[in-house]
């Protein structure tokens, strides 16, 4: 039973990690409808920026958190402006190609100058973060990963509930024609989303930082991780995109823990196959209607 | 007799047969009898033996890549699994080979029947879903048949691999690259003319109608769902065609190659050669592996210069760099990739000295 309850919390805390390492890539989605392929390697850059800053730099831990979202930020915005707003309209084929090319340019550019090695942070969490409840233990890095989580899933609905940024984004998302006529400034908001995307990616590529260590392909790994947690959420649902990664995070662990860990990292992917066919949209999805 | 024609000034066709044809010139065609001559008669006898192993690769990526552009350029359909059905393709062919003693010339053909199957049942979601969800769908379809490949130990062998028996036909040995080098070419002219030909057909033109409008299409009467599974069927046996003719070159095959990243080097190649192009994946292929073997010989000469080598600096993920870097300003620059660059060269000279 033990085993079964720390099976239980282990998935839920890897679920909860894989939920906001989507969010990021729900945003973007959700504005723009682009289904972005670098988001692993966006996740892969905050890490190492965060890194250097912590550990070259020796900028405290805290401003070197929020110069890290700030500089993801603008990333963000710099990588809408160059390379995706020539896009818009174009086929979808160009634009996955094109996010693609980009995950292979940002992994290469990384490689070059961190190295294909595992990095880790300093311990800088207090371990006093650490629950435990009977047998079962809750790591600090995992609390803190609850905490940070549930905070950026109230500033996100306050942002898309209250703020008139939000709703324009909510409005291009539904339909970009119809917000265009209504004065909503498009572009502004796709730079946006692509930099708020890029600065949550920052935000869990250093909580999976701090958890497994600082990896490249760990980290990119996780990038088409992703697919199957926002495909069971749906695609344009950011509280799906919390509850399908808890999803697919609690059934790892449980492939891992009974049936054999080499299975482990396909099962995600054979549900995501089965969820496709029988609800294309997800859980929690918005369905499209196609009428001719 | 027929008068031998050139380009004419204007559009004279007449009726639908003249508007299919393959050559619009009879010079066109001269041009190509010529160019394989020299290819099948000069290349193999002058060139090095390193230099024939790149064209090698060059026909088997390409004729996989023409495989994919059916697919992607004229169905409309992006796949995300071309790479693992390469490896479908090479590892049923290296079981054929091995089990049931099949020669090169019946398990050739059977592996990319085999991995025609496959490609159906993993294009069957193609069904119910469309775009991105699709594609989402095919990723899926890759790590499902990477992981089968890894370990299902019985059949593949693992991580340990397969070698396979020397290819024989009437007791002369198909080995070392200038065999090779007429076995793939030969290949290679084959299916690019099958795929030409099918593009000219009713299939060919069913794919066009789906990718141009799938809802207009089955308006039209056009069984969306059967054309997919189709294209998704020949595509995948180019695929599966390649992989076994891979294997057999490469006489031992592990699981490592078939990864997503070889399904996103096929894609590449669609994309700067050129979409809904036949020759355009040749040059696509053509582009890619040059671009990889010069990136390789590149990094290799950076090693050991001694200012790199003094600072530490590790220049192989400068490969991964230059490649991403192509594919973007392919997109960015010129999304209808190296067939419309050629068209506009081949244009330039047609109208000189008046080319504008």
């Amino acid at each position: 039973m033990d085993f079964f309850l720390q099976l239980l919390v282990n998935g839920v805390c890897v679920g909860l990690l894989y939920g906001i390492s989507a969010m990021g890539f729900v945003m973007i989605f959700k504005s723009s409808s682009v289904l972005n392929f670098a988001h692993g390697e966006l996740l892969a850059l905050g890490a190492f920026f965060f890194l250097a800053l912590i550990t070259w730099a020796q900028i405290p831990i805290f401003a070197a958190f929020i110069l890290t979202l700030i500089g993801c930020f603008i990333l963000g915005f710099i990588i809408e402006k160059f390379f995706l707003r020539p896009l818009i309209g174009e086929k979808l084929i160009f634009v996955i190609m094109l996010t693609v090319g980009l995950a292979a340019m940002f992994k290469g550019l990384i490689l070059l100058i961190w190295g294909g090695n595992l990095h880790t942070y300093p311990d800088f969490l207090p371990e006093s973060l650490a629950l435990k409840l009977g047998a079962i233990y809750i790591a600090p890095v995992y609390t803190a990963t609850l905490v940070i989580s549930i905070i950026f899933l109230v500033l996100f609905g306050l942002f898309f509930k209250q703020s008139s940024q939000g709703i324009y984004m909510r409005s291009v998302a539904d339909n970009q024609k119809a917000a265009l006529s209504l004065g909503v400034n498009v572009r502004r908001v796709f730079a946006l989303s692509w930099a708020i995307a890029a600065m949550v990616a920052s935000m869990s590529g250093i909580v999976l930082g701090i958890i497994n260590g600082v990896n490249v392909h760990d980290l990119s790994s996780i990038g088409l991780k992703v697919f199957p947690v926002v495909i069971l959420g749906g695609l344009d649902s950011i509280s799906g995109a919390i509850i399908g990664g808890i999803i697919i995070g609690l059934l790892e662990t449980f492939t891992g823990g009974y049936l054999s860990p080499s299975l482990r990292d396909v099962v995600p992917y054979i549900v995501l196959v089965f969820i496709l066919l029988i609800k294309p949209y997800g859980l929690f999805g918005l369905v499209e209607i196609e009428r001719v | 007799m027929k008068k031998f024609s050139f380009h004419p000034c204007g559009n004279y066709h007449e009726n639908y047969s003249q508007e299919l044809n393959i050559f619009e010139t009879d010079f066109g065609r001269v041009c190509l009898i010529l160019f394989l001559a020299v290819l099948f008669l000069v290349a193999p006898f002058v060139l090095s033996p390193y230099m024939l192993y790149i064209l090698n690769m060059i026909g088997i990526s390409a004729i996989a890549a023409i495989g994919l552009n059916i697919l992607i350029g004229f169905t409309g359909q992006i796949s995300l699994g071309h790479g693992a059905f390469f490896g479908v393709g090479a590892y049923a062919a290296a079981i054929l080979a091995t089990r049931l003693g099949l020669p090169f010339y019946l398990s050739i053909p059977s592996a990319g029947i085999i991995t025609a199957l496959v490609g159906m049942i993993f294009g069957a979601p193609s069904g119910r879903l469309k775009g991105l969800y699709l594609t989402i769908a095919t990723l899926a379809g890759q790590f499902i048949i990477e992981y089968v490949l890894i370990h299902w130990d019985s059949m593949t062998k693992g991580t340990m691999g397969i070698t396979l028996p020397t290819t024989t036909i009437f007791s002369w040995e198909v080995t070392g690259d200038r065999a090779f080098f007429f076995l793939i070419f030969i290949s290679l002219v084959l299916t690019t003319w099958f795929a030409v030909n099918i593009m000219r057909s009713k299939y060919g033109r069913a794919f066009i109608a789906i990718r141009d409008n799938d809802r207009a299409a089955e308006g039209m009467g056009i069984p969306i769902f059967k054309y997919k599974l189709l294209s998704f069927g020949i595509s995948s046996f180019y695929a599966g065609f390649a992989g076994a003719i891979w294997a057999y070159y490469m006489v031992s095959i592990t699981s490592e190659p078939f990864n997503l990243g070889l399904s996103v080097e096929y894609i590449a190649m669609v994309i700067i050669g050129g979409m809904g192009n036949i020759p355009g994946a040749i040059f696509g292929a053509t582009f890619i592996t040059l671009l990889n073997e010069l990136l390789r010989y590149l990094t290799g000469v950076l090693m050991n210069v001694g200012f790199v080598t003094s600072t530490g600096l590790n220049m192989a993920p400068l490969r991964e760099f230059v490649f991403g870097l192509a594919i973007v300003l392919f997109i960015l620059l010129e999304p209808k990739g190296l067939a419309e660059l050629w068209r506009i060269v081949r244009s330039s000279f047609r109208l000189w000295p008046f080319s504008y």
